[in-house]
């Protein structure tokens, strides 16, 4: 299995190598990768149903004690075929759908990635390394919805999926790691076996499911996959069926087994499914858009699936599976199909579209199969699905059971209507002539290639196989039932179950739903006169304004740019922070004059010299007065017989001086007079302060050695270990290398910054100008 | 500034210029056993560029040094790190030193430790903060050159 996932990245990372040479052909070399797996994940098959899951175990970060752990079993088969079969498809439609832009070899490789680490997330059996995929298709996807990177609204758009995404990730993690600490482990098959409990767990569960709900677009999180409709078509298709959103799902179906008798876990879910499938379905009947059509289709989708595994009784479990798989089949194809006609006419809009069913006969037919499959008409597999949705949901034996049933029915009506609004809207006459300088779109449209539909009828061809011969896929949502539940399952997918409660629901749902579509224009002037709440967008982009201002105002307030403020605060936290305790706990050191008649000499003079350079008037004065005090320092390490220390301090000050010259051109000549005497005296107090407290710390700490002095042992080592005669050197280059190393990037790092601020300060030249007014225009 | 150069300042600075790197040089090799060292040599050849600016201003500077002072800051780091790195690689721990002794062939023979390295990284680091200092404040002197001149 790691060789698997392994050879994902392998392959993603030759791929933008290999599309200079190949061009568009290089997408068939990638569907190899899911086509691979596929075939492994066949292979595996066979062994799990004979002889149970496998686990693969990999050391990852031994110090922490993790390991990484992947698990295949019936419901990771599940996953995998629709991730890597679905993905298989998406890669050599992609192939039909980019014509050698510079982008595909980018793209491809992360399309790979993408789809990698989406098995990875249904593989990984560890929850932490459940968490680094869940983040890993996050940020591919971030780079697949920008991938068109000119485009602002693809960059917005993949802005607002990862902020979403990613808030609800850190939930998500914080959720894992209290689950984890819980239960004392954090394998998922253990803890989901023996799930711990407590109020910790209660609150891990509304996080991690905070995390569920953002990754599959519920509400109020949705508004984030409609904006992603800014990607190229392949990724909608991928990113809708199989991948990203379905990993929301697929948390939920794991952990509902476990948690489904958690207090909180069955109303929450069921709750906001049912929300996001009424919401998403009423909003899907409003666009025009066939992308949004189908994004607010799939949000809803997404919602039944969500109660589905929410419920989380046995038909509901056993149902939600089947249905994951006719999603996964159905919405493939639909954007597909959308990607088609939106590549040959160059429109998505369905009332500029018109005459598209009569120009391609076979493209018509198939998205006929496929839209009736998501309304659940039979006999083709999303009826199936619907079916037993309907039935599982009808005997629940809940006491708000009954809101539930209606809910779902409801969306379901919904569901019909919207998708015969695709149906009608890509492939019907013209509707309205809003555009009237233009002709119908699709009289004209350009024949599509084989190779671009094939992928469709395919999958097209597999809702009609798996809804006229549901034994076929049996055998898998069984398996995956089983390895969810842990109990063989007695259910059976079937065509017919003979006149049952949930048949007369589907014959409601399609009648009501045509009678939706039928009286359209009805529903369309309803729809209209409600009242407009605010829209998940909306809010969002009040979120990010509102944190952008805040974090506006923070700045300034804290760095409000006045060098007297800056230099007093710092001073002032440096006297109270260690001058307090200094006071109240030290020990009163002894003190003395000097060791040598030359020190008190020198530090006369010293004395005078800083007196003299703070009453100063004139700049160039003040810092000749301080240049000479550092000069008189340097004269006491000569007196001390510290030659290294000298030498360097006496550099240090000239070069100092020089360059304190240097920045004085640009400064009046004079210090300026201060304006308010209350500041005066408060300067004075501070610089006073600060001058007292230095005097005192360096008295104290002189003092304050209570231990045995280490420089016996540098004197002692600085020849044997570190090869030099001088200490002083041998200290600083080797014995505290580091602290040598740190402090060498802080002068690059201050001179960096000196040069930043005096280039800031300089009138830009004409090309910058230029620059400027371009992007002011635009 | 070009036009109240001073020749006779300009004609010491030209003397002593090459006197003042050699001497940091020396300062930089000889500091594991003597007074001196990485720092201090940098800090005498920034000095020796320091007056080659006073005496001829930005372009005497930037003609004695021909490498922008970044350079000389992004090569110091490196060297540092790279030095550190290296006894990282041999399977001891960062920065751990060695020491080197070789015998060359009319020299005679040499012994110093593998921190040289290391401390040439630092003198880098002080000259190319010290010549980005001298750059960057001194550029502007185009238009007001007769204030705060020494």
């Amino acid at each position: 299995m790691f060789i698997l996932l392994l050879s994902f990245l392998a392959v993603a990372a030759i791929l933008p190598a290999l599309a200079k040479y190949l061009g568009r052909r290089v997408f068939y070399v990638a569907a190899g990768v899911p086509a691979a797996a596929c075939v492994w994940g066949v292979w595996a098959y066979g062994k799990i149903t004979v002889s149970g899951p496998i686990n693969e175990q990999a050391v990852w970060v031994p110090q922490l004690g993790l390991t990484l752990g992947l698990r295949f079993y019936g419901f990771a088969f599940l996953m995998l075929s629709l991730v890597a079969g679905i993905g298989v498809l998406v890669f050599v439609y992609s192939a039909s759908y980019f014509h050698g832009e510079p982008i595909i070899g980018r793209f491809a490789a992360t399309l790979l990635l993408f789809s990698g680490s989406m098995l990875g997330l249904v593989l990984a059996d560890n929850l932490l390394a459940l968490f680094l995929f869940w983040e890993l298709t996050s940020i591919s996807s971030y780079l697949l919805i920008s991938i068109e990177d000119e485009k602002v609204a693809a960059r917005s758009g993949a802005l607002q999926a990862l902020l979403i995404t990613g808030m609800g990730g850190l939930a998500m993690l914080g959720g894992f790691v209290l689950l984890g600490e819980a239960a004392g482990t954090y394998s998922m098959s253990e803890l989901l076996s023996k799930p711990p409990s407590g109020s910790v767990v209660t609150a891990a569960l509304v996080l991690v499911l905070i995390g569920a709900f953002t990754k599959s677009a519920q509400v109020p999180f949705h508004s984030w996959l409609p904006r992603a409709m800014n990607a190229p078509t392949p990724v909608s298709s991928y990113l809708h069926s199989a991948t990203m959103v379905t990993a929301g799902v697929y948390l939920v179906a794991r952990f509902t087994p476990a948690f489904a008798e958690y207090s909180i876990w069955r109303p929450l879910v069921i709750f906001f499914g049912l929300s996001s499938m009424l919401i998403g379905a009423y909003r899907s009947l409003r666009q025009h858009d066939l992308k949004l059509l189908l994004a607010y289709g799939t949000i809803s989708q997404l919602g039944l699936m969500m109660l589905l595994f929410g419920v989380g009784t046995k038909e509901s479990i056993f149902a939600g599976c089947t249905l994951l798989l006719a999603h996964g089949i159905f919405k493939a194809a639909l954007f597909m199909l959308v990607g088609i006609i939106d590549h040959q006419t160059h429109t998505r809009d369905i009332r500029v579209l018109g005459g598209l069913g009569a120009q391609w006969p076979v493209v018509a037919v198939t998205a006929g199969v496929v839209a009736a499959s998501m309304a659940g008409i039979p006999p083709l597999f999303g009826f199936l699905a619907k079916e037993e949705a309907l039935a599982a949901v009808g005997e629940t034996g809940f006491a708000w059971g009954a809101v539930v049933v209606a809910g779902v029915v409801v969306g379901s009506m919904l569901t019909v209507a919207y998708s015969a609004r695709f149906l009608w809207g890509a492939f019907g006459p013209q509707q309205v002539q809003i555009v009237r300088d233009q002709d119908y779109v699709g009289e004209h449209a350009p024949q599509p290639a084989k190779m671009f539909v094939a992928p469709v009828i395919l999958l097209a061809g597999l809702s009609i196989l798996f809804g006229l011969l549901p034994s076929l896929i049996n055998p898998v949502v069984s398996s995956a039932y089983e390895s969810l539940v842990g109990s063989t399952s007695e259910h059976h997918l079937a065509l017919w179950h003979g006149f049952t409660q949930a048949l007369a629901l589907s014959a409601l749902v399609v009648i009501a739903g045509g009678t939706l579509f039928w009286q359209r224009e009805r529903v369309e002037s309803i729809q209209d006169s409600m009242p407009r709440l605010p829209s998940a967008q909306h809010v969002y982009d009040r979120t990010v304004k509102g944190l952008l201002v805040t974090a506006d105002a923070v700045t300034g307030f804290v760095q409000h740019g006045s060098l007297p403020i800056y230099l007093g605060i710092i001073l002032l936290t440096m006297i109270v922070l260690p001058g307090v305790p200094l006071l109240s706990d030290g020990v009163m050191p002894t003190v003395w004059l000097a060791d040598s008649p030359m020190q008190v000499f020198v530090g006369f003079i010293m004395i005078v010299c800083a007196c003299a350079a703070a009453v100063a008037r004139r700049r160039f004065a003040a810092v000749l007065l301080v240049g000479a005090v550092g000069y008189g320092m340097a004269a006491l390490f000569v007196i001390q017989g510290a030659p290294d220390l000298a030498i360097t301090q006496l550099l240090i000050e000239t070069l100092g001086v020089a360059v304190f010259v240097l920045a004085f051109r640009h400064l009046p000549a004079d210090f300026p007079r201060p304006k308010l005497p209350r500041t005066q005296f408060l300067r004075i107090a501070i610089a006073v302060l600060s001058g007292l407290f230095i005097f005192g710390f360096t008295l104290f700490a002189i003092g304050a050695k209570t231990g045995p002095t280490i420089s016996g042992e540098y004197l002692d080592k600085a020849y044997s270990e570190g090869g030099g005669r001088n200490v002083v050197n041998v200290i600083v280059v080797d014995f505290r290398g580091f602290d040598t190393l740190g402090e060498i990037v802080v002068l690059a790092v201050a001179a960096l910054g000196v040069a930043a601020i005096v280039r800031a300060k300089k009138p830009p030249t004409a090309v910058e100008e230029e620059l400027h007014n371009a992007k002011v225009e635009s | 500034m070009t036009q109240r150069r001073s020749v006779i300042l300009d004609l010491c600075v030209q003397a002593e210029f090459h006197t003042l790197l050699l001497l940091s040089l020396y300062l930089l090799l000889s500091g594991h056993n003597q007074p001196g060292g990485g720092f201090a040599g940098g800090l005498v050849a920034s000095c020796a560029f320091g007056l080659r600016f006073v005496a001829g201003g930005q372009e005497a500077l930037s003609r004695s040094v021909p490498i922008p002072a970044t350079t000389f800051l992004g090569v110091g780091m490196l060297f540092a790190l790279v030095t550190g790195s290296i006894s990282l690689a041999a399977g001891h721990e960062f920065m751990e030193s060695s020491i080197i002794a070789a015998d060359l062939v009319v020299l005679g023979s040499v012994k110093t430790s593998s921190v040289l390295f290391f401390d040439m990284g630092v003198y880098l680091v002080v000259l190319g903060m010290s010549l980005l200092l001298l750059e960057q404040l001194g550029a502007a002197d185009g238009k007001d050159s007769d204030e705060g001149q020494p």
